[in-house]
């Protein structure tokens, strides 16, 4: 029904897609530790060393974890599986808060042990009015 | 099948239509943007930077599905030899350029009050920022070009290695940690995000879909224009 050129021409840009997506896939896959933003407390865990570069790690502010002293913030980002301490001097965003979520940039003294250059709140996905927080929070 | 569209017809509406739907974007912009900067409530975190979101979502949304959109047009007026399809492409990407700006530049506004800082180089925002670029080598591909056929080879080209980058935008808070915060609205599953704040956002998106469709409709009346100049009769 359609002739031979149309279908030619459907054949190339369904070829040139795929080997784009796979092509885009592969460089993704491989390059997945340059992608991710931050590393979770868990996956520093595992690092095969310690190396004095730049990293950051994301996860939550530990309840009752912060402690301020002179000029310097102490606080333990947690995944719920595995923590790390975080020491950081300097101003703090506002959404910066226990329980919620942190990203840290810096580099690790040692496995437990992170000095942060940097930090960022991260905002989660959920959107609600005051009342119905505190609604909820009473259930 | 396609290849009859009649631009008298079509110039018709074209040249009618924009005046109705001006009126129409004005009064769906007046009640988006007064619900969403007075009616709709703050946020129990993040307080009143969540009016930004208001303007950055649906921006987003509509880049996003005005680049899909020029992609399916090009790849099936490609494939078919559809003249028209290229210049609905070419008058829609004006729009989609704008709403990518809009949504990068709010983030970046409503970034640096929440999280601490202007940009950062995560997944989701560097794919924005790629769209950005496709959209502008697009735009580019359209001046450059003096000869219609090669016009219309590379703008295709350009949008089916754009594409790709679509889904990226859309899965990168999943498949990866980012900074930007995952998808609050889901089709299949409950939404995290109250209706009280759902609603003026929809509100919202419909009028930034009445802009570009307004700007769409006056864009492609001058393509019309130009054709009906040059003599032909037909698209």
């Amino acid at each position: 029904m359609y002739g031979r050129k149309v279908k030619l021409r459907f054949l190339f840009v369904l070829l040139v897609l795929i080997t784009l997506i796979l092509t885009v896939y592969l460089i993704l896959k491989s390059l997945e530790e340059n992608v991710v933003y931050f590393q979770s407390p868990s996956e520093i865990k595992i690092l095969p060393k310690i190396e004095e570069k730049k990293i950051r790690v994301g996860g939550m502010v530990k309840k009752n974890s912060i402690f301020l002293e002179s000029k310097e913030i102490k606080f333990i980002i947690t995944d719920y599986k595995n923590e790390i301490n975080v020491v950081y001097s300097g101003v703090v965003p506002n959404l910066f808060a226990e329980e919620k979520g942190v990203v840290a940039e810096g580099h690790l003294k040692d496995r437990n042990y992170f000095i942060a250059t940097k930090i960022l709140a991260k905002h989660d996905e959920n959107y609600m009015p005051p009342e119905v927080k505190a609604a909820l929070e009473e259930k | 099948m396609f290849k009859y569209f009649e631009p008298n017809k079509i110039f018709a509406i074209t040249s009618r239509a924009p005046r109705y739907i001006l009126l129409l974007f004005i009064i769906i912009l007046s009640i988006g943007l007064t619900e969403a900067l007075i009616f709709s409530p703050e946020d129990y975190k993040q307080s009143h930077s969540v009016r930004i979101m208001y303007v950055h979502v649906p921006a987003a949304w509509i880049t996003l599905g005005i680049f899909s959109s020029i992609t399916f047009l090009s790849i099936i007026g490609y494939i078919f030899k559809i003249r028209n399809f290229f210049l609905i492409s070419k008058s829609l990407a004006p729009s989609g350029l704008v709403f990518n700006i809009i949504a990068l530049v709010t983030g970046s506004i409503w970034g640096k009050p929440t999280w601490g800082t202007w940009w950062a180089w995560d997944a989701r925002i560097t794919s924005m920022l790629i769209l950005l670029i496709f959209y502008v080598m697009y735009l580019l591909a359209w001046r450059i070009y003096e000869n219609d056929n090669k016009i219309f080879k590379v703008t295709s080209i350009i949008t089916i290695l754009g594409i790709v980058n679509v889904p990226i935008i859309k899965y990168s808070v999943d498949w990866w940690n980012t900074l930007h915060q995952p998808a609050s609205i889901n089709i299949l599953s409950k939404s995290s995000i109250h209706v009280s704040m759902l609603f003026p956002l929809l509100i919202m998106t419909a009028a930034f879909a009445l802009f570009s469709l307004l700007i769409f409709l006056m864009k492609y009346n001058t393509e019309l224009i130009k054709i009906k100049n040059k003599g032909l009769d037909r698209l």
